[in-house]
């Protein structure tokens, strides 16, 4: 039998070339089951875990979205999201996080008029971080049950609901860490304006 | 509250990495000592054309990684400049020369930095045809430098040869990273990783307006992403996607899959030098660091410095709410003391301190437990400085498993351990002594002012001279500049030190000895060995480190 050792330079250029080809097959090979598999046994999941109403898909539970008119200001019946760099806010084709420093002028200064605009909207209750700050991705699904029960009195107002009736449907929509103790307890926004949305006076 | 739920979280990390890892070590240990090939490996020996019972001595074995992974760049440059034409491409053009030049020696060299956005930048097909690829063989590649090291020093025969470089390299695929990746894959997709092939969707929202839902192959990529400690992200936000990481569960089961591999090589290592002890002593000096280090990144982070973090409250700006503060920090701790550089957090947006943590997990050479096999041979290249010094200091000649560490030795692992400093801050220092790069570099990649902006083209270098892959994101490195000089780092980053590693592993088995016995010498299987290594570590990592920190982080900690 040949060997690598024998033959030198030009013999392991060839294998190199032929293994590097077989490993590609072997890399769709396997992007292909692991679909497959995941058409068969996990569509919901490997589609995006979307959320439809009345039969119609509104987003996904795993992708924030915002809750503003077209000229992004925030709507008052919706509860908000956190602040987001992705695009203008919320672009699921574009996530990103704003990536400014601990020490920036440019975010310490977005954090007061984010943090004034919360005020002048909700009332002078306890700011908790993740309303002022933008997540990692952009798309940040959650928010802090703080901030949640921070917008009830708004929610309610715009809305002609009694404040008690919307802060059941926060405390009903609170999601547990996985085990109880992988990571926050969360908010859901799109899940609990949906909820929202289903609620009568 | 939140202290004991992340106290139990890191008791059930262990838990799971010694579960897994024990009957791991001992699989990767039959893998590499097993003279029985599959039925399948036998049909690719077949098809490449190979003997899979010659040895090779240490320049054929290094001619074999050089060969793949130069045929890799060529092979990943090509494909994303023909983007075009290829299917499932989202109708996105070839990417273009400096993106492509720098990511085909990022994915090949186990990096995976990304100077471009996933999203906007790369089709389908190049992600899972041409990025995923290199995702497997780049692990493969640390994982058998560092086999061919220990087979140097378990050998006790003086015949020089270290085993044979494709048989080494495909058993690695058949037999670890392929069956771990697809059961880690489809536990990614239960926990709401997607895997698809539906492009970007739009949605019309409860409020009237729309709504972007990307789509794409993710959870394959994301499973051999982090068990090879890759860490390039599908989408630009990486494991902080909710696509990427959707979970506290998911994200503990990422962090488990960076460190598994990593750790488990330190039994291998054991079993393979016929001295389980030899492997203990240097996981529990990996250990000493992790511990010592992520302590100080997660303490940082949650101390919350910094004038806007504390205007907030907390640093919860670029951390997603699921995750918080401390399963952030750990996950961005884990990901730079491994050699993945995944993010679930924006690290720009971390402390200054916490940032610096990040940077120093790096600069430790990424030892601790480090990379897929890089990790493990950087660490023995660390216990061979050490022992030299101890060996200096009792007045014999210095040992490690019985072979002599003479001056042909710590020649080959001083060039290692000058190899990274140096690139670092070469490529720093030119940065900022070439007027015109300078100038460029500050009105176009820098984002941040100050020492911060400083920080982050220090990280870059950092990180691309580790091949670890993460960044201070806000830094724009697709310029005529950092593009071919990151890209050059990276590239000597990686393959400088795997000739030294490969030279050192010859002349070790090339040594004819009787046994592991070091009589009078360093035991280098008890306590004061983890004292003596994790004390080298420390002060090469500061007195090579601490100028430059204190013209970034320290200068902005401090302040």
């Amino acid at each position: 039998m040949s060997s690598v050792l024998t033959r030198g330079p030009v013999r392991t250029w060839t294998v190199a070339l032929r293994l590097l080809l077989l490993t590609t097959l072997a890399t769709v090979v396997y992007t292909l089951v692991v679909t497959l598999i995941g058409q068969v046994v996990l569509p919901g999941q490997a589609h995006g875990s979307t959320v439809s109403v009345g039969g119609k898909v509104v987003g996904s539970a795993l992708i924030g979205q915002s809750f503003t008119d077209a000229k992004g200001n925030a709507l008052p019946q919706w509860f908000q999201s956190r602040p987001s760099a992705a695009g203008d806010g919320y672009d699921g084709g574009a996530s990103s996080g704003s990536n400014l420093g601990p020490n920036s002028a440019d975010l310490l200064k977005a954090i007061d008029e984010r943090k004034a605009a919360i005020r002048e909207s909700d009332g002078p209750g306890a700011i908790p971080a993740d309303a002022v700050t933008a997540s990692g991705s952009g798309l940040d699904p959650h928010i802090s049950e703080a901030y949640a029960l921070l917008q009830v009195d708004r929610v309610a107002r715009a809305r002609n609901l009694s404040a008690a009736t919307v802060r059941a449907l926060v405390e009903r929509t609170v999601q547990a860490p996985d085990l109880g103790y992988l990571g926050q307890p969360t908010v859901n926004v799109l899940q609990l304006n949906i909820a929202l949305a289903g609620l009568r006076a | 509250m939140n202290g004991l739920l992340f106290a139990l979280t890191v008791l059930t990390l262990v838990v799971a990495l010694v579960a897994l890892g024990w009957p791991l070590s001992t699989w990767m240990a039959r893998t590499y000592t097993t003279d029985r090939d599959w039925l399948v490996e036998r049909g690719v020996h077949r098809l490449l054309g190979i003997d899979a019972r010659s040895e090779q001595r240490w320049p054929n074995y290094l001619r074999g990684i050089l060969a793949i992974s130069v045929l890799g760049v060529l092979l990943l440059y090509g494909l994303q400049r023909l983007q075009q034409f290829l299917p499932y491409s989202l109708g996105l053009p070839a990417v273009p020369e400096g993106i492509a030049f720098n990511t085909a020696i990022s994915f090949v060299t186990n990096t995976n930095w990304q100077s471009y956005s996933p999203e906007t930048t790369m089709g389908y097909t190049v992600q899972l045809a041409g990025l995923a690829v290199q995702n497997f063989l780049s692990a493969a590649i640390g994982i058998v430098v560092a086999v061919a090291l220990i087979r140097g020093l378990a050998s006790r025969t003086g015949a020089a040869g270290l085993g044979n470089v494709w048989v080494d390299l495909i058993r690695t695929v058949t037999r670890i990273l392929l069956p771990m990746a697809f059961v880690a894959a489809i536990v990614l997709l239960a926990t709401g990783v997607i895997q698809n092939f539906d492009g970007f969707r739009t949605v019309h929202t409860i409020t009237g307006g729309t709504a972007t839902i990307p789509g794409g192959p993710v959870a394959s990529q994301e499973a051999i992403k982090e068990l090879g400690t890759n860490g390039g992200g599908f989408f630009n936000a990486n494991s902080a996607h909710p696509f990427e990481n959707p979970t506290g569960f998911s994200n503990l089961f990422e962090i488990v899959l960076m460190l598994l591999i990593p750790f488990s090589l330190t039994r291998t290592f054991g079993i393979m030098v016929g001295d389980k002890r030899q492997g203990r002593a240097v996981l529990a000096s990996m250990v000493v660091l992790y511990v010592l280090f992520t302590s100080a990144l997660v303490a940082f982070e949650a101390a919350g410095a910094g004038s806007a973090t504390a205007a907030a409250g907390a640093a919860m700006e670029g951390k997603e709410q699921r995750f918080g503060v401390l399963w952030s920090a750990l996950f961005g701790s884990t990901s730079t003391i491994t050699s993945t550089g995944a993010v679930n957090a924006m690290h720009d947006s971390f402390t200054p301190l916490g940032g610096m943590m990040a940077m120093l997990n790096m600069m430790l050479g990424e030892i601790a437990p480090g990379g897929v096999g890089t990790g493990l041979y950087g660490f023995l290249v660390i216990a061979i400085l050490a022992v030299f010094l101890a060996g200096l200091m009792i007045g014999r000649t210095p040992t490690y498993l019985g072979k002599r560490i003479a001056a042909r030795e710590i020649t080959f692992a001083s060039l290692y351990l000058l190899t990274t400093p140096t690139l670092i801050l070469a490529g720093l220092g030119l940065t900022f002594a070439i007027p015109a790069v300078a100038a460029d570099v500050a009105k176009t990649s820098i984002f941040n002012t100050g020492p911060h902006g400083f920080s982050e083209v220090l990280y870059a270098f950092t990180s691309a001279a580790n091949n670890n892959g993460s960044a201070f994101g806000g830094l724009t490195a697709n310029t005529a500049w950092l593009n071919p000089a990151l890209g050059a780092v990276m590239w000597l980053g990686r393959y400088l030190p795997i000739v030294f590693v490969l030279a050192l592993a010859g002349s070790f088995a090339s040594q004819e000895t009787r046994g592991t016995a070091e009589a009078g010498g360093l035991d280098t299987h008890r306590p004061q060995f983890v004292v003596l290594t994790v004390g080298t570590v420390l002060i090469v990592t500061a007195l090579t480190y601490l100028p430059v920190l204190a013209l970034g982080p320290l200068a902005e900690g401090l302040a």
